[in-house]
Protein backbone atom coordinates (compact mmCIF):
# COMPACT_ATOMS: atom_id res chain seq x y z
CA UNK A 1 0.00 0.00 0.00
CA UNK A 2 1.64 3.02 -0.91
CA UNK A 3 -0.02 6.69 -0.93
CA UNK A 4 0.39 9.24 -4.34
CA UNK A 5 1.06 13.33 -4.03
CA UNK A 6 -2.72 13.17 -5.18
CA UNK A 7 -4.22 11.25 -2.30
CA UNK A 8 -1.96 13.47 0.33
CA UNK A 9 -2.59 16.84 -0.99
CA UNK A 10 -6.45 16.05 -0.69
CA UNK A 11 -5.78 15.23 2.92
CA UNK A 12 -3.75 18.18 3.34
CA UNK A 13 -6.97 20.15 2.33
CA UNK A 14 -9.13 18.36 4.50
CA UNK A 15 -7.06 19.70 7.73
CA UNK A 16 -6.28 22.78 6.32
CA UNK A 17 -2.36 22.53 6.14
CA UNK A 18 -0.57 23.68 2.80
CA UNK A 19 2.96 22.14 1.60
CA UNK A 20 5.52 23.24 -1.39
CA UNK A 21 6.14 20.87 -3.78
CA UNK A 22 9.12 20.18 -2.42
CA UNK A 23 7.49 19.17 1.16
CA UNK A 24 4.77 17.05 -0.33
CA UNK A 25 7.27 15.13 -2.28
CA UNK A 26 9.67 14.59 1.18
CA UNK A 27 5.84 13.62 2.90
CA UNK A 28 5.02 11.01 0.34
CA UNK A 29 8.44 9.60 1.21
CA UNK A 30 7.99 9.82 4.93
CA UNK A 31 4.38 8.56 4.72
CA UNK A 32 5.35 5.57 2.79
CA UNK A 33 7.71 4.23 4.97
CA UNK A 34 5.41 5.05 7.45
CA UNK A 35 2.53 2.49 5.99
CA UNK A 36 4.82 -0.02 5.49
CA UNK A 37 5.86 0.17 9.22
CA UNK A 38 2.15 -0.01 10.65
CA UNK A 39 1.19 -2.99 7.93
CA UNK A 40 2.79 -5.01 9.88
CA UNK A 41 -0.59 -4.76 12.04
CA UNK A 42 -2.02 -7.09 9.04
CA UNK A 43 -0.30 -9.99 10.90
CA UNK A 44 -2.74 -9.66 13.82
CA UNK A 45 -5.89 -11.61 13.15
CA UNK A 46 -8.28 -9.59 15.69
CA UNK A 47 -11.47 -11.51 13.87
CA UNK A 48 -14.09 -10.42 16.48
CA UNK A 49 -12.28 -8.29 18.30
CA UNK A 50 -13.51 -5.81 19.82
CA UNK A 51 -11.97 -2.09 18.90
CA UNK A 52 -11.11 0.39 22.06
CA UNK A 53 -13.28 3.06 22.22
CA UNK A 54 -11.71 5.22 25.16
CA UNK A 55 -9.32 5.03 27.63
CA UNK A 56 -10.85 3.97 30.49
CA UNK A 57 -13.82 1.18 31.49
CA UNK A 58 -16.43 3.97 32.45
CA UNK A 59 -19.94 4.10 31.59
CA UNK A 60 -21.30 7.89 30.14
CA UNK A 61 -21.17 10.00 33.11
CA UNK A 62 -24.26 12.48 33.72
CA UNK A 63 -24.34 15.06 36.05
CA UNK A 64 -27.65 16.84 36.62
CA UNK A 65 -28.71 20.10 34.10
CA UNK A 66 -27.80 22.80 36.95
CA UNK A 67 -26.43 26.21 35.67
CA UNK A 68 -23.07 26.74 37.13
CA UNK A 69 -20.46 29.57 37.16
CA UNK A 70 -18.41 29.63 34.03
CA UNK A 71 -15.41 32.20 32.38
CA UNK A 72 -16.91 35.24 32.48
CA UNK A 73 -17.04 36.62 28.51
CA UNK A 74 -14.18 39.01 29.29
CA UNK A 75 -11.79 36.42 29.71
CA UNK A 76 -13.15 33.95 27.07
CA UNK A 77 -12.55 36.40 24.57
CA UNK A 78 -9.11 38.04 26.29
CA UNK A 79 -6.72 35.15 23.68
CA UNK A 80 -8.74 36.49 20.58
CA UNK A 81 -7.34 38.48 17.73
CA UNK A 82 -10.34 40.75 16.53
CA UNK A 83 -13.57 40.89 19.35
CA UNK A 84 -16.00 43.07 18.42
CA UNK A 85 -19.31 43.66 20.70
CA UNK A 86 -18.71 40.55 23.18
CA UNK A 87 -18.01 38.06 20.46
CA UNK A 88 -15.17 36.86 18.10
CA UNK A 89 -14.70 38.28 14.82
CA UNK A 90 -14.92 35.65 12.21
CA UNK A 91 -14.01 35.58 8.36
CA UNK A 92 -16.87 36.12 5.98
CA UNK A 93 -18.49 33.19 5.31
CA UNK A 94 -21.26 34.42 3.02
CA UNK A 95 -21.80 37.36 0.65
CA UNK B 1 25.89 19.21 47.39
CA UNK B 2 24.28 22.36 47.65
CA UNK B 3 20.23 22.50 48.76
CA UNK B 4 19.10 22.75 45.06
CA UNK B 5 20.69 19.16 44.39
CA UNK B 6 18.42 17.72 47.81
CA UNK B 7 14.88 15.85 47.50
CA UNK B 8 11.89 17.04 47.82
CA UNK B 9 11.29 14.66 50.96
CA UNK B 10 15.28 15.74 52.70
CA UNK B 11 13.51 19.45 52.08
CA UNK B 12 11.10 19.05 54.12
CA UNK B 13 12.49 17.53 56.42
CA UNK B 14 14.91 20.36 56.91
CA UNK B 15 11.67 22.82 56.94
CA UNK B 16 10.45 20.53 59.70
CA UNK B 17 13.74 21.17 61.48
CA UNK B 18 13.80 24.58 60.79
CA UNK B 19 17.07 24.30 59.63
CA UNK B 20 15.75 26.00 56.31
CA UNK B 21 13.67 28.31 54.92
CA UNK B 22 11.98 28.28 51.15
CA UNK B 23 13.96 30.95 50.08
CA UNK B 24 17.08 29.65 50.95
CA UNK B 25 16.18 26.60 48.60
CA UNK B 26 14.87 28.65 45.76
CA UNK B 27 17.97 30.94 45.86
CA UNK B 28 19.98 27.99 45.37
CA UNK B 29 18.10 26.57 42.58
CA UNK B 30 17.91 30.59 41.04
CA UNK B 31 21.84 30.22 41.70
CA UNK B 32 21.55 27.19 39.75
CA UNK B 33 19.58 28.48 36.68
CA UNK B 34 21.74 31.21 36.90
CA UNK B 35 25.36 29.36 36.15
CA UNK B 36 23.65 26.79 33.96
CA UNK B 37 20.14 27.12 32.15
CA UNK B 38 22.03 29.02 29.03
CA UNK B 39 23.70 26.25 28.14
CA UNK B 40 21.20 23.47 29.25
CA UNK B 41 18.38 25.59 27.67
CA UNK B 42 15.38 23.73 29.63
CA UNK B 43 13.09 26.16 30.81
CA UNK B 44 10.94 27.92 28.05
CA UNK B 45 9.66 31.07 31.08
CA UNK B 46 10.71 31.85 34.04
CA UNK B 47 9.04 33.14 36.93
CA UNK B 48 10.89 33.77 39.83
CA UNK B 49 10.01 37.10 41.31
CA UNK B 50 6.77 35.65 41.95
CA UNK B 51 8.40 32.67 43.04
CA UNK B 52 10.61 34.40 45.40
CA UNK B 53 7.36 36.74 46.89
CA UNK B 54 5.63 32.97 47.40
CA UNK B 55 8.77 31.69 49.26
CA UNK B 56 9.26 34.42 51.54
CA UNK B 57 5.31 33.77 52.79
CA UNK B 58 5.93 30.17 53.08
CA UNK B 59 9.33 31.52 54.82
CA UNK B 60 7.28 33.36 57.64
CA UNK B 61 4.74 30.29 57.57
CA UNK B 62 7.98 27.78 58.77
CA UNK B 63 9.06 30.66 61.23
CA UNK B 64 5.58 31.54 62.74
CA UNK B 65 5.06 27.33 63.35
CA UNK B 66 2.06 27.80 61.29
CA UNK B 67 0.49 24.58 59.53
CA UNK B 68 2.37 23.64 56.23
CA UNK B 69 0.83 22.01 53.26
CA UNK B 70 2.12 19.32 52.20
CA UNK B 71 4.35 20.74 49.16
CA UNK B 72 4.51 24.25 51.29
CA UNK B 73 7.85 26.04 49.84
CA UNK B 74 9.44 23.89 47.30
CA UNK B 75 10.19 24.60 43.96
CA UNK B 76 8.27 23.28 41.21
CA UNK B 77 8.54 23.00 37.37
CA UNK B 78 5.90 22.86 34.82
CA UNK B 79 5.86 21.39 30.84
CA UNK B 80 5.03 24.22 28.86
CA UNK B 81 1.28 22.56 27.81
CA UNK B 82 -0.17 22.77 31.48
CA UNK B 83 -2.31 25.67 31.89
CA UNK B 84 -1.85 28.43 34.46
CA UNK B 85 -4.07 31.12 34.70
CA UNK B 86 -1.75 34.26 33.48
CA UNK B 87 0.95 32.18 32.08
CA UNK B 88 1.81 32.09 28.63
CA UNK B 89 1.13 28.31 27.93
CA UNK B 90 2.68 27.51 24.51
CA UNK B 91 3.27 23.97 23.67
CA UNK B 92 6.67 24.49 22.08
CA UNK B 93 4.48 25.55 19.29
CA UNK B 94 4.66 28.93 17.44
CA UNK B 95 1.13 28.36 17.17
CA UNK B 96 0.07 29.36 20.89
CA UNK B 97 2.57 32.04 20.92
CA UNK B 98 0.99 34.89 23.19
CA UNK B 99 -1.85 32.24 24.95
CA UNK B 100 -2.70 33.06 27.87
CA UNK B 101 -4.95 30.68 29.82
CA UNK B 102 -7.99 32.03 31.92
CA UNK B 103 -7.68 28.97 33.83
CA UNK B 104 -5.37 26.43 36.04
CA UNK B 105 -4.90 23.32 35.24
CA UNK B 106 -5.95 21.10 38.17
CA UNK B 107 -2.78 18.86 38.60
CA UNK B 108 -1.62 22.30 38.59
CA UNK B 109 -4.02 23.93 41.16
CA UNK B 110 -3.66 20.84 43.92
CA UNK B 111 0.35 21.99 43.77
CA UNK B 112 -0.77 25.57 44.51
CA UNK B 113 -3.19 24.77 47.06
CA UNK B 114 -0.42 22.90 49.39
CA UNK B 115 2.02 25.65 48.77
CA UNK B 116 4.32 24.72 45.70
CA UNK B 117 6.22 27.72 44.20
CA UNK B 118 5.95 27.32 40.30
CA UNK B 119 9.44 28.59 39.17
CA UNK B 120 9.13 28.24 35.69
CA UNK B 121 7.75 26.36 32.13
CA UNK B 122 9.68 23.79 30.86
CA UNK B 123 10.86 23.36 27.29
CA UNK B 124 8.95 19.92 25.20
CA UNK B 125 8.66 18.67 21.82
CA UNK B 126 5.96 20.73 20.25
CA UNK B 127 2.39 19.49 21.20
CA UNK B 128 4.39 16.87 23.06
CA UNK B 129 5.25 14.97 19.31
CA UNK B 130 8.85 13.62 19.99
CA UNK B 131 11.09 11.71 21.99
CA UNK B 132 13.73 14.44 21.76
CA UNK B 133 12.70 18.10 23.02
CA UNK B 134 14.34 18.98 19.26
CA UNK B 135 10.85 19.24 17.97
CA UNK B 136 10.38 21.86 20.41
CA UNK B 137 9.92 25.78 17.94
CA UNK B 138 11.72 27.72 20.22
CA UNK B 139 15.25 25.73 21.19
CA UNK B 140 16.90 22.68 22.14
CA UNK B 141 16.88 20.71 25.63
CA UNK B 142 20.83 19.73 26.44
CA UNK B 143 21.33 16.15 28.13
CA UNK B 144 22.72 17.68 31.46
CA UNK B 145 24.79 14.23 31.12
CA UNK B 146 26.08 15.69 28.34
CA UNK B 147 25.47 18.25 26.09
CA UNK B 148 26.32 16.56 22.83
CA UNK B 149 23.06 14.28 23.63
CA UNK B 150 19.46 14.81 24.20
CA UNK B 151 17.59 15.02 27.18
CA UNK B 152 14.30 12.64 25.63
CA UNK B 153 11.43 13.82 25.27
CA UNK B 154 8.79 14.81 24.95
CA UNK B 155 9.53 15.64 28.87
CA UNK B 156 12.84 16.99 28.15
CA UNK B 157 13.38 20.10 30.24
CA UNK B 158 11.46 18.81 32.63
CA UNK B 159 13.58 15.81 33.54
CA UNK B 160 17.07 18.59 32.21
CA UNK B 161 15.87 21.07 35.11
CA UNK B 162 15.34 18.27 37.53
CA UNK B 163 18.87 16.10 36.79
CA UNK B 164 20.25 19.64 36.81
CA UNK B 165 19.28 20.99 39.91
CA UNK B 166 17.39 23.50 38.11
CA UNK B 167 13.93 22.50 40.20
CA UNK B 168 13.70 20.15 43.09
CA UNK B 169 10.60 18.63 41.17
CA UNK B 170 8.87 18.96 37.75
CA UNK B 171 5.58 18.01 36.24
CA UNK B 172 5.35 16.00 32.71
CA UNK B 173 2.51 14.76 30.86
CA UNK B 174 3.07 11.21 29.46
CA UNK B 175 1.10 10.00 25.62
CA UNK B 176 4.07 7.61 24.41
CA UNK B 177 6.84 7.69 27.10
CA UNK B 178 7.48 11.49 26.94
CA UNK B 179 7.80 10.96 30.73
CA UNK B 180 9.49 7.55 31.15
CA UNK B 181 12.09 7.56 28.51
CA UNK B 182 13.37 11.47 29.46
CA UNK B 183 13.54 10.78 32.88
CA UNK B 184 15.31 7.72 31.85
CA UNK B 185 17.95 10.14 29.27
CA UNK B 186 18.73 12.56 32.62
CA UNK B 187 19.05 9.82 35.23
CA UNK B 188 16.01 10.94 37.49
CA UNK B 189 13.19 9.01 38.33
CA UNK B 190 9.24 9.61 36.29
CA UNK B 191 6.30 8.38 36.75
CA UNK B 192 3.10 7.74 34.32
CA UNK B 193 -0.14 6.92 36.42
CA UNK B 194 -2.56 5.00 35.40
CA UNK B 195 -4.87 6.52 32.68
CA UNK B 196 -7.63 8.59 34.70
CA UNK B 197 -6.05 9.14 38.21
CA UNK B 198 -4.71 12.15 37.51
CA UNK B 199 -7.22 15.21 36.10
CA UNK B 200 -6.36 16.23 32.48
CA UNK B 201 -8.18 19.33 32.86
CA UNK B 202 -5.59 21.80 31.97
CA UNK B 203 -3.69 19.44 30.05
CA UNK B 204 -3.33 20.66 26.51
CA UNK B 205 -4.33 17.46 24.66
CA UNK B 206 -2.29 15.76 22.44
CA UNK B 207 -4.08 12.28 22.24
CA UNK B 208 -6.65 11.89 25.09
CA UNK B 209 -6.94 8.32 25.35
CA UNK B 210 -3.87 8.35 26.31
CA UNK B 211 -2.04 11.55 28.10
CA UNK B 212 -1.73 11.44 31.84
CA UNK B 213 0.20 14.32 33.92
CA UNK B 214 3.29 12.63 36.28
CA UNK B 215 5.24 13.49 38.91
CA UNK B 216 9.79 13.59 37.55
CA UNK B 217 11.63 14.08 40.38
CA UNK B 218 14.90 12.72 41.89
CA UNK B 219 13.73 9.48 43.22
CA UNK B 220 10.90 7.48 44.08
CA UNK B 221 9.44 8.47 47.32
CA UNK B 222 9.15 11.99 45.49
CA UNK B 223 7.25 10.84 43.09
CA UNK B 224 5.04 9.39 45.73
CA UNK B 225 4.65 12.30 47.29
CA UNK B 226 3.93 14.49 44.43
CA UNK B 227 1.33 11.90 42.84
CA UNK B 228 -0.43 11.82 46.36
CA UNK B 229 -0.60 15.37 45.89
CA UNK B 230 -2.04 15.78 42.57
CA UNK B 231 -4.18 12.49 42.41
CA UNK B 232 -7.59 12.28 42.76
CA UNK B 233 -11.46 12.49 41.10
CA UNK B 234 -12.12 15.61 38.90
CA UNK B 235 -15.37 16.48 37.95
CA UNK B 236 -13.97 18.40 35.22
CA UNK B 237 -12.32 15.60 33.76
CA UNK B 238 -14.79 13.12 32.26
CA UNK B 239 -12.16 10.54 31.62
CA UNK B 240 -10.92 10.93 35.77
CA UNK B 241 -11.67 8.13 37.74
CA UNK B 242 -13.64 7.38 41.02
CA UNK B 243 -10.76 6.38 43.54
CA UNK B 244 -11.97 4.91 46.66
CA UNK B 245 -10.12 7.06 48.99
CA UNK B 246 -6.98 9.65 48.60
CA UNK B 247 -4.14 6.91 48.84
CA UNK B 248 -0.80 7.86 50.53
CA UNK B 249 1.54 6.50 47.87
CA UNK B 250 4.57 7.07 50.79
CA UNK B 251 3.18 4.43 52.95
CA UNK B 252 4.04 1.20 51.24
CA UNK B 253 7.33 2.32 50.67
CA UNK B 254 9.23 0.19 52.96
CA UNK B 255 7.81 -2.73 52.55
CA UNK B 256 9.71 -5.83 51.42
CA UNK B 257 10.15 -7.35 48.16
CA UNK B 258 9.63 -11.09 49.87
CA UNK B 259 6.49 -12.35 48.54
CA UNK B 260 6.44 -10.07 45.27
CA UNK B 261 6.66 -11.50 41.58
CA UNK B 262 8.69 -9.51 38.88
CA UNK B 263 7.77 -10.85 35.34
CA UNK B 264 10.73 -10.15 32.39
CA UNK B 265 9.30 -10.15 29.58
CA UNK B 266 11.13 -11.70 26.71
CA UNK B 267 10.06 -9.67 23.79
CA UNK B 268 11.61 -6.57 25.46
CA UNK B 269 15.08 -8.22 25.69
CA UNK B 270 15.16 -8.80 21.69
CA UNK B 271 17.97 -7.74 19.27
CA UNK B 272 16.86 -3.82 19.30
CA UNK B 273 17.91 -3.69 22.73
CA UNK B 274 21.37 -1.82 22.48
CA UNK B 275 23.91 -4.93 24.57
CA UNK B 276 25.52 -2.15 27.31
CA UNK B 277 21.92 -1.09 28.50
CA UNK B 278 21.32 -5.20 28.36
CA UNK B 279 23.88 -5.70 30.67
CA UNK B 280 22.50 -3.13 33.34
CA UNK B 281 18.98 -3.98 33.31
CA UNK B 282 20.08 -7.20 34.27
CA UNK B 283 22.58 -6.29 36.53
CA UNK B 284 19.20 -4.65 38.32
CA UNK B 285 16.98 -7.26 37.71
CA UNK B 286 20.11 -9.68 39.88
CA UNK B 287 19.75 -6.67 42.49
CA UNK B 288 15.73 -6.55 42.76
CA UNK B 289 15.85 -11.18 43.21
CA UNK B 290 18.67 -10.15 46.49
CA UNK B 291 16.66 -7.94 47.63
CA UNK B 292 13.71 -11.08 47.87
CA UNK B 293 11.57 -10.71 44.69
CA UNK B 294 10.39 -13.75 42.78
CA UNK B 295 12.07 -13.52 39.14
CA UNK B 296 10.33 -14.64 36.44
CA UNK B 297 10.20 -14.80 32.84
CA UNK B 298 6.80 -14.10 30.88
CA UNK B 299 5.65 -13.52 27.17
CA UNK B 300 3.54 -10.19 26.03
CA UNK B 301 4.30 -11.49 22.08
CA UNK B 302 1.83 -8.19 20.84
CA UNK B 303 4.82 -6.12 22.14
CA UNK B 304 5.59 -5.52 18.57
CA UNK B 305 2.91 -4.40 17.28
CA UNK B 306 2.43 -1.29 19.92
CA UNK B 307 4.31 1.16 18.67
CA UNK B 308 2.36 0.93 15.26
CA UNK B 309 -0.75 0.86 16.74
CA UNK B 310 -0.11 3.37 18.87
CA UNK B 311 1.90 5.79 16.37
CA UNK B 312 -1.52 5.02 14.05
CA UNK B 313 -4.01 6.46 17.62
CA UNK B 314 -2.25 9.01 19.00
CA UNK B 315 -1.91 10.29 15.37
CA UNK B 316 -5.85 9.97 14.47
CA UNK B 317 -6.45 11.61 17.94
CA UNK B 318 -4.25 14.25 17.55
CA UNK B 319 -5.81 15.18 14.12
CA UNK B 320 -8.55 15.72 15.77
CA UNK B 321 -7.50 17.43 19.15
CA UNK B 322 -5.46 20.15 16.71
CA UNK B 323 -8.29 20.94 14.66
CA UNK B 324 -9.37 23.29 17.34
CA UNK B 325 -6.60 25.53 16.53
CA UNK B 326 -7.97 27.74 13.60
CA UNK B 327 -7.00 31.74 14.66
CA UNK B 328 -10.05 32.75 15.42
CA UNK B 329 -10.31 32.61 19.33
CA UNK B 330 -6.69 31.63 20.54
CA UNK B 331 -3.28 31.35 19.22
CA UNK B 332 -1.01 32.52 16.55
CA UNK B 333 -3.58 33.75 13.33
CA UNK B 334 -2.43 34.68 10.33
CA UNK B 335 -1.96 38.39 8.97
CA UNK B 336 -4.58 37.98 6.15
CA UNK B 337 -8.21 37.77 7.10
CA UNK B 338 -9.50 37.16 4.00
CA UNK B 339 -11.28 33.95 2.73
CA UNK B 340 -12.19 31.72 5.91
CA UNK B 341 -10.04 28.33 4.38
CA UNK B 342 -7.38 30.37 3.01
CA UNK B 343 -7.11 32.02 6.49
CA UNK B 344 -7.54 29.15 8.30
CA UNK B 345 -4.65 27.60 6.05
CA UNK B 346 -2.41 29.90 6.13
CA UNK B 347 -2.78 29.97 10.29
CA UNK B 348 -2.10 26.16 10.70
CA UNK B 349 0.51 26.09 7.95
CA UNK B 350 2.66 28.99 9.55
CA UNK B 351 1.53 27.73 13.13
CA UNK B 352 2.62 23.87 13.52
CA UNK B 353 5.56 22.40 13.10
CA UNK B 354 6.71 19.58 10.53
CA UNK B 355 6.40 16.95 13.55
CA UNK B 356 3.17 17.97 14.42
CA UNK B 357 1.81 18.30 10.40
CA UNK B 358 2.73 14.80 9.86
CA UNK B 359 1.09 13.33 12.96
CA UNK B 360 -1.75 15.44 11.67
CA UNK B 361 -1.53 14.12 8.20
CA UNK B 362 -1.34 10.48 9.00
CA UNK B 363 -4.08 10.91 11.76
CA UNK B 364 -6.30 12.31 9.05
CA UNK B 365 -5.61 9.81 6.63
CA UNK B 366 -6.02 7.15 8.94
CA UNK B 367 -9.49 8.24 9.73
CA UNK B 368 -10.80 9.24 6.03
CA UNK B 369 -13.22 6.82 4.31
CA UNK B 370 -11.62 4.01 3.21
CA UNK B 371 -8.49 3.60 5.25
CA UNK B 372 -10.28 3.60 8.58
CA UNK B 373 -11.13 -0.02 8.64
CA UNK B 374 -7.65 -1.05 7.45
CA UNK B 375 -5.47 1.43 10.13
CA UNK B 376 -7.73 3.27 12.63
CA UNK B 377 -9.99 0.80 13.66
CA UNK B 378 -7.28 -2.22 13.56
CA UNK B 379 -5.17 -0.33 15.22
CA UNK B 380 -7.60 0.04 17.97
CA UNK B 381 -8.44 -4.14 17.95
CA UNK B 382 -4.96 -4.51 18.55
CA UNK B 383 -4.91 -2.21 21.60
CA UNK B 384 -7.83 -4.46 22.74
CA UNK B 385 -5.97 -7.49 22.61
CA UNK B 386 -2.38 -5.53 24.39
CA UNK B 387 -4.63 -4.53 27.34
CA UNK B 388 -5.69 -8.50 27.88
CA UNK B 389 -1.82 -9.91 27.52
CA UNK B 390 -1.12 -7.47 29.95
CA UNK B 391 -4.23 -8.21 32.16
CA UNK B 392 -3.45 -12.23 31.97
CA UNK B 393 0.45 -11.30 32.86
CA UNK B 394 -0.75 -9.57 35.51
CA UNK B 395 -3.04 -12.52 37.12
CA UNK B 396 0.85 -13.90 37.56
CA UNK B 397 3.21 -11.28 38.45
CA UNK B 398 3.20 -7.99 40.77
CA UNK B 399 5.11 -6.36 38.16
CA UNK B 400 6.45 -6.27 34.87
CA UNK B 401 10.58 -4.65 34.40
CA UNK B 402 11.91 -3.93 30.90
CA UNK B 403 14.49 -0.98 29.91
CA UNK B 404 12.72 1.81 29.72
CA UNK B 405 14.44 2.84 26.25
CA UNK B 406 16.54 0.38 24.00
CA UNK B 407 19.58 3.03 23.87
CA UNK B 408 21.27 4.87 25.82
CA UNK B 409 20.44 8.83 24.98
CA UNK B 410 21.74 9.47 21.42
CA UNK B 411 23.30 12.33 20.21
CA UNK B 412 21.30 15.77 19.02
CA UNK B 413 20.43 15.40 15.26
CA UNK B 414 20.71 11.90 15.14
CA UNK B 415 17.92 10.98 14.81
CA UNK B 416 16.09 13.98 13.49
CA UNK B 417 15.78 13.49 9.88
CA UNK B 418 14.27 9.90 10.19
CA UNK B 419 10.85 9.81 12.15
CA UNK B 420 10.70 6.73 12.73
CA UNK B 421 13.72 6.52 13.86
CA UNK B 422 12.59 9.24 16.96
CA UNK B 423 9.68 6.69 17.25
CA UNK B 424 11.81 3.39 17.76
CA UNK B 425 12.73 5.08 21.46
CA UNK B 426 9.57 4.75 22.79
CA UNK B 427 9.36 1.02 21.47
CA UNK B 428 9.42 0.12 25.20
CA UNK B 429 7.51 2.40 26.89
CA UNK B 430 3.99 2.81 24.89
CA UNK B 431 2.51 -0.52 25.21
CA UNK B 432 1.59 1.08 28.99
CA UNK B 433 0.10 3.90 27.38
CA UNK B 434 -1.91 1.96 24.56
CA UNK B 435 -3.07 -0.42 28.11
CA UNK B 436 -2.93 2.79 30.40
CA UNK B 437 -1.01 1.43 33.28
CA UNK B 438 1.07 2.70 35.22
CA UNK B 439 5.00 2.64 35.44
CA UNK B 440 7.96 4.32 36.33
CA UNK B 441 11.62 4.88 35.20
CA UNK B 442 14.38 4.45 38.05
CA UNK B 443 18.12 5.30 37.12
CA UNK B 444 20.08 2.03 36.96
CA UNK B 445 23.56 2.92 35.74
CA UNK B 446 25.69 4.74 32.98
CA UNK B 447 26.94 4.10 29.52
CA UNK B 448 29.72 6.14 28.72
CA UNK B 449 28.63 8.53 31.73
CA UNK B 450 25.47 8.84 30.20
CA UNK B 451 22.10 7.62 32.47
CA UNK B 452 20.13 4.29 31.63
CA UNK B 453 16.72 3.92 33.53
CA UNK B 454 15.07 0.87 34.20
CA UNK B 455 10.92 0.50 33.55
CA UNK B 456 8.72 -0.68 36.02
CA UNK B 457 5.22 -1.79 34.86
CA UNK B 458 2.15 -1.94 37.45
CA UNK B 459 -1.09 -2.97 37.26
CA UNK B 460 -4.24 -0.39 36.92
CA UNK B 461 -3.89 1.57 40.02
CA UNK B 462 -1.10 -0.38 41.34
CA UNK B 463 1.02 2.77 41.99
CA UNK B 464 1.94 1.67 45.40
CA UNK B 465 3.20 -1.08 44.38
CA UNK B 466 5.93 -0.49 41.43
CA UNK B 467 6.84 2.69 43.87
CA UNK B 468 7.60 0.28 46.72
CA UNK B 469 9.84 -1.59 44.30
CA UNK B 470 11.58 1.61 42.93
CA UNK B 471 12.16 2.72 47.02
CA UNK B 472 13.76 -0.58 47.78
CA UNK B 473 16.16 -1.06 44.54
CA UNK B 474 17.10 3.06 45.35
CA UNK B 475 17.96 1.93 49.02
CA UNK B 476 20.72 -0.38 47.51
CA UNK B 477 21.71 1.82 45.01
CA UNK B 478 23.24 5.11 44.32
CA UNK B 479 22.40 5.63 40.65
CA UNK B 480 19.33 8.23 41.62
CA UNK B 481 21.97 10.21 43.86
CA UNK B 482 24.08 10.81 41.28
CA UNK B 483 24.45 14.30 40.03
CA UNK B 484 25.65 15.31 36.96
CA UNK B 485 26.87 19.21 38.23
CA UNK B 486 29.68 18.04 40.20
CA UNK B 487 27.76 16.15 42.46
CA UNK B 488 27.81 12.47 43.75
CA UNK B 489 28.69 9.60 41.42
CA UNK B 490 26.09 6.91 41.45
CA UNK B 491 26.86 2.94 42.14
CA UNK B 492 25.74 0.50 44.07
CA UNK B 493 26.19 0.19 47.96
Amino acid sequence: MSVSEQELRQVAELVRLAFSEDELRVLVGEFNRILQFVAKLNAVDTTGVPPTVQGVKVKNRFRPDQVRPSLPRTEALKNAVAVKDGSFVVPQIME
Amino acid sequence: MELCDLTLHEIKELFAEKEVLPSMVLASVAKRIQAQEESLGAYLALDLEAAFAAARAADHRIQAGKPLGEMDGIPFALKDNLCQTGKETTCASRILQGFVPPYTATAVQKLLDQGALIIGRTNMDEFAMGASTEHSAEKKTKNPWDPQRVPGGSSGGSAAAVAAGETIVALGSDTDGSIRQPAAFCGVTGLKPTYGLVSRYGLVSFASSFDQIGPIAKDAEDCALVLKAIAGFDPLDSTSLRGEQQVDYTKGLEQSLHGRTIGLPREYFGEDLDAEVRRIIMGAVEQLAELGARIVELSLKLSEYALPASYLISSAEASSSLARYDGIRYGRAAADRGDLATFYTQTRTEGFGPEVKRRIILGAYALSAGHYEKYYQKAQQIRTLIGQEFEEAFRCVDAIVTPTAPTPPFKLGDRLADPLALYLSNLYTVPVNLAGLPALSVPCGFVQGAPVGMQIIGGPFAEATILNIAHQYQKVTTYHQARPCGGRKGGSR
